[in-house]
Parts: structure tokens; sequence; C-alpha cells
């Protein structure tokens, strides 16, 4: 095969069919975004998300999130099916805004977490994970 | 399609290339609990001497995240369900009326080491048994309960507890004296090659230990973390139903759980990690 | 609907006044996403625990709003402040109604 135009633009349009169920999905994940923060800008510091970055198996991925200050951390998955991981409140009595859990991945895909400071503001850390086909079904 | 061709054949170089980097056995330890050394690669037992210097436990062929789990008994999921079967050792079933405990007391003392040398010729029966099936024998025979199903919740959570209060002791099966036609038998399975694939357990555990099978590490096979709680199924999974599945794999009809076949194969593949550390429950993929 | 549900949770037995400690938690349940079918095709209905909470004498700690990505047996972790001696109240919501409760007593130091 050789490279011309109508090839490449064939190829384009077979990429964006194979990509068109994860683009739904991230759209899920930006209607939460919205949702969460209101429309609101956000910073890129201030947050931290720890995630593997191959997952042994996405079953059960461990993720923490840490930001100081934070009232609360919503935690999505944006190519799942449904893109809502979790959401920490964290009271009075935290001694700090850190919290650790294991999660399902459906795939290779980028996990966002977003902090709401006590001042209102937001704060976004993504951290994209691989994640491996098993070699045997065993 | 040559351009094609030649970019496919570069991306496979590197993808193999960056394979067997990260398919190696991992160079690290594993202490449970801050308290309890395993031993998870030793130097291979006499019978395998012409195979292998070293045996290596699954443990060495897992991600970082995967190991650590194993090492706190909080953070293993597996431990959960030991401490399911404690309250099964104390529930008395059956018409004798008869727990667990009330022969063996408190299993944390009593079924020390008991791991470590099954499966284990039965003198009485004139048969190898495993765990699985001297648990049944005693839920038949002394307390007058029905069996368990081999491979059922019940069962695979009493041999996660029978593993966990042996966990650091070396694996011992005898492998000779009334034992050894068994084990004979189980080698043999080992060395058969099985299904549409023609794989025997020896192509994939003992030539490609070590190498990627797709995007997952080949292990030596060894069960001395069984039962394992697998992230992939997130549940305790008995050797035999790891078998199964593997058998499976190679597209053949398996044996069944429980199966003469089955427990001559256990015998055997524990014979080859004779040294390493009982670790059960451990955390597979 | 959810059967064997058991809690867990690591707390330390004791703290200085003001002290922050680790807290881990652990429950077993299946987590069924409302994604998978079963062997005839049918949607396997969703049954999750859907919140769980951490207070320590009646002060909140977390909060959890929890959705289906979280894995089977959830695991959660964070750190809690000890003012005083008192109880931490643990509790997890499942979607069928089912509450599960684990109480800590923690003494200072």
């Amino acid at each position: 095969m050789t490279l011309t135009r109508r090839n490449v633009m064939i190829m384009g349009a077979g990429a964006f069919v194979a990509f068109g169920l994860p683009m739904r999905a991230t759209a899920a994940a930006e209607d939460r975004i919205a949702e969460f923060t209101g429309g609101a800008a956000m910073a890129d510091s201030g947050i931290t998300l720890t995630a593997p970055e191959i997952a042994e198996n996405g079953n059960t991925v461990p993720i923490e999130v840490a930001a100081p200050g934070a009232v609360e951390i919503l935690v999505l998955a944006t190519g799942n099916p449904t893109p809502g991981v979790a959401t920490f409140k964290f009271g009075p009595l935290a001694a700090s805004q850190t919290a650790s859990t294991r999660i399902r991945l459906a795939g290779t895909q980028d996990v966002v977490a977003i902090a709401k400071m006590s001042d209102g503001s937001f704060a976004k850390a993504s951290s994209n994970v691989k994640v491996t086909i098993g070699g045997c079904g065993g | 399609m040559k351009r094609t061709g030649r970019i496919t054949s570069l991306i496979c170089t590197t993808a193999l290339l960056a394979g067997a980097a990260l398919a190696d056995p991992v160079d690290d330890t594993l202490v449970v609990n801050d308290e309890i050394e395993i031993t998870t690669r030793t130097a291979a037992p006499a019978h395998l001497a012409d195979r292998f210097d070293e045996v290596l436990s699954g443990w060495h062929f897992r991600e970082a995240d995967t190991r650590a789990m194993q090492a706190d008994d909080f953070d293993n999921p597996g431990m959960i369900f030991v401490e399911n079967a404690l309250t099964a050792w104390e529930t008395a079933e059956g018409t004798e009326g008869k727990s667990c405990a009330s022969c063996h007391g408190d299993a944390t003392e009593s079924m020390k080491g008991v791991r470590a040398v099954y499966p284990k010729w039965n003198e009485t029966a004139g048969e190898v048994r495993t765990l699985e099936t001297q648990i049944n024998a005693c839920r038949t025979e002394r307390m007058g309960a029905e069996k368990w199903k081999y491979s059922g919740s019940d069962m695979v959570n009493m041999t996660a507890l029978l593993a966990s209060v042996s966990r650091g002791m070396p694996v011992n099966v005898a492998i000779d004296g009334p034992a050894q036609t068994t084990w004979e038998q189980g080698k043999e399975i080992y060395y058969t090659r099985y299904g549409q694939l023609e794989l025997s357990c020896a192509n994939c555990h003992e030539q490609n230990y070590g190498n990627m099978i797709r995007a997952d590490h080949l292990s030596q096979g060894q069960i001395n973390g069984f039962p394992a709680y697998r992230l992939k199924n997130t549940k305790l999974n008995s050797a035999h139903d790891r078998f199964k599945g593997c058998i499976r794999d190679t597209r053949a009809e398996t044996f069944a759980e429980g199966s003469p076949e089955f427990i001559a194969l256990e015998l055997y593949v524990a014979s080859r990690g004779n040294g390493l550390s009982v670790e059960g429950p451990s955390i597979r993929n | 609907m959810a059967q064997d549900v058991t809690p867990r949770v690591k707390v330390p037995k004791s703290a200085a006044a003001g002290e922050a400690v680790a807290i881990k938690t652990l429950i077993s349940h299946p987590m069924e996403s409302g994604q998978r079918k079963d062997k005839e095709g049918n949607i396997i209905p969703r049954s999750i625990i859907n919140r769980f909470t951490c207070e320590f004498n009646g002060q909140s700690v977390v909060d959890v709003t929890m959705e289906p990505a979280i894995s089977t047996n959830p695991y959660i972790e964070f750190a809690a402040t000890v003012p005083e001696a008192g109880e931490f109240k643990f509790t997890w919501y499942d979607d069928d109604g089912s509450v599960y409760e684990d109480i800590k007593p923690i003494a200072l130091k």
C-alpha cells in the first residue's frame, strides 16, 4: 500500500470510529467535572494523584490522592463505561486530605482527580495508567 | 504493504525487547507483617537439579504493587477469608456435633506445618491425599457432615487458613516411599503435551519462565503460594482451579478438581517447590 | 444480595492527644458493577457499597461516595486526628439497604 492522500483519509476515518467509544466516555467525564466545579478553572498544582504507570490487572489498581487543604476530592476514570470512581469528603478530624483505595479500570486510560479547596478554588491532576491484557485466561 | 510491514516489524521488535526486560524475576525479598520471613528463591531440590539451579516463587514475577499487597495481612484481601475460616473452624457441624476445633484445638498452633507436607500419603486409606481430600475425610468420617465442594469457597477459605499458619515454613512433600508411584504419575502429566496447542506444563513453566506470554509474565508455576487471591477474579483460587485454567488454555478437556490425575500433579508440582516457603494466601494476577 | 459481608478495620490501640493515626479499612463485598452479563446474556444488576463514613466521637473524619469502579472487597486508607480518647465509628452503606458497622476504641498515651 502506498500512502496516498485518499488512503490516509480512510485510515483517519477508521481511527475515528475505533476511538468513538472512549470519546463518549470522556464526554461523560467532562460532564461530571463541570457538575463538580461549576465550570470554574482548575489549577494544575496542589493535588497529587499516585497511580501505577502499568497496572498488573485492571480489576485492582491501587491509587492515592492527596490535596492539602481540600474539602473534597473527586476521582474519575475517564475511559470506563461510567467515569465515576469515588468522592472523598474530608471532615474536621481528617489528619490530612489524603486517601488510598483500589479501583477498576476497563482499559488503558487517564485517571483524573479534582480537589475542591476550602477557599472554593479547584485543582486537577491526571495520570495515564496502562492496563495490560493478561497472558492466560486461566 | 511494504511500508506498513516494516513499521509493524519494528514495533514488534521493540515490544519483544521491552517485554523480555520486564519479565525477568524481580530481585526483592518478602517479609510478611515485618515478622514472617518468606523464602521466595532457593536452590532447586535434588530431583530438579538437572533442570533448574534455583526455584522461584511466583511472587518474583509480579509488579511492585502486587508484591506489596502480600507483605501486610491487612492489605491482603485473602486474609478476610482466613478469618471466615477461623469461624468455620469453631463451628460444630454434622451428626457428631463436632467442629474442627473439637479434635484439633487451636488451628493457629495445631495446624502449623501441615500445609508444608501436603499432598501426603495416608497409610490407612492407602492413597495420597491433598489438604482438601483430608478435610473432606474429616468432615464425612469424624464429623458426620457433608463434603465440601473441592474448590468451593468453604474449602478454599479453610485451606487458606491452614496455609496462613504455616507461612515461612519450607514446603517439604515426600516423594519417595509409598508416595513415589503417585509422584511419578504427576511427573508424567507435567511433561505430557495436552490440547490442540500441544503444550505441556514444562513448555511454559520450565522452558520459558521469565519470558512473556502476551502481556503477562511466565513464572515457574510454583504452587507454594496457593490458595492465591487473584486480582483478575478477586477471590481465592485453589491449585487445582489454576491447573484447570492452564490445561483449558491449551485447548484440552481438563481433568476434574480433586481427580487422581490432579492430585498426582499437585504432589509433583509441590515437590518442585520443596524448600520454598509456604506463602498462601498469596496475591497473584 | 451480598453475602458474608465482613468489615475489617486497622486502628492503633492508643495515640497521643492531637496525633495523626493511619487507618485502613477493608470490607468483603462483590461490588457487582451493573456492567456484567450472566451466562444467558442478562445484565447482572448493580449491587455495591455506595458510601463509607468514619467518625470519631461523632465528628466526621471522611465521608466517601463510592461508585461501581471501586474494586471488589473495597479498601480505603486515610489519616485521622485523635484529639481525645474515644471511639471511631465506621459505617458502610449497601445498595440493598444493608448497613454494616464497626467500632474501634482508642486510648490516650
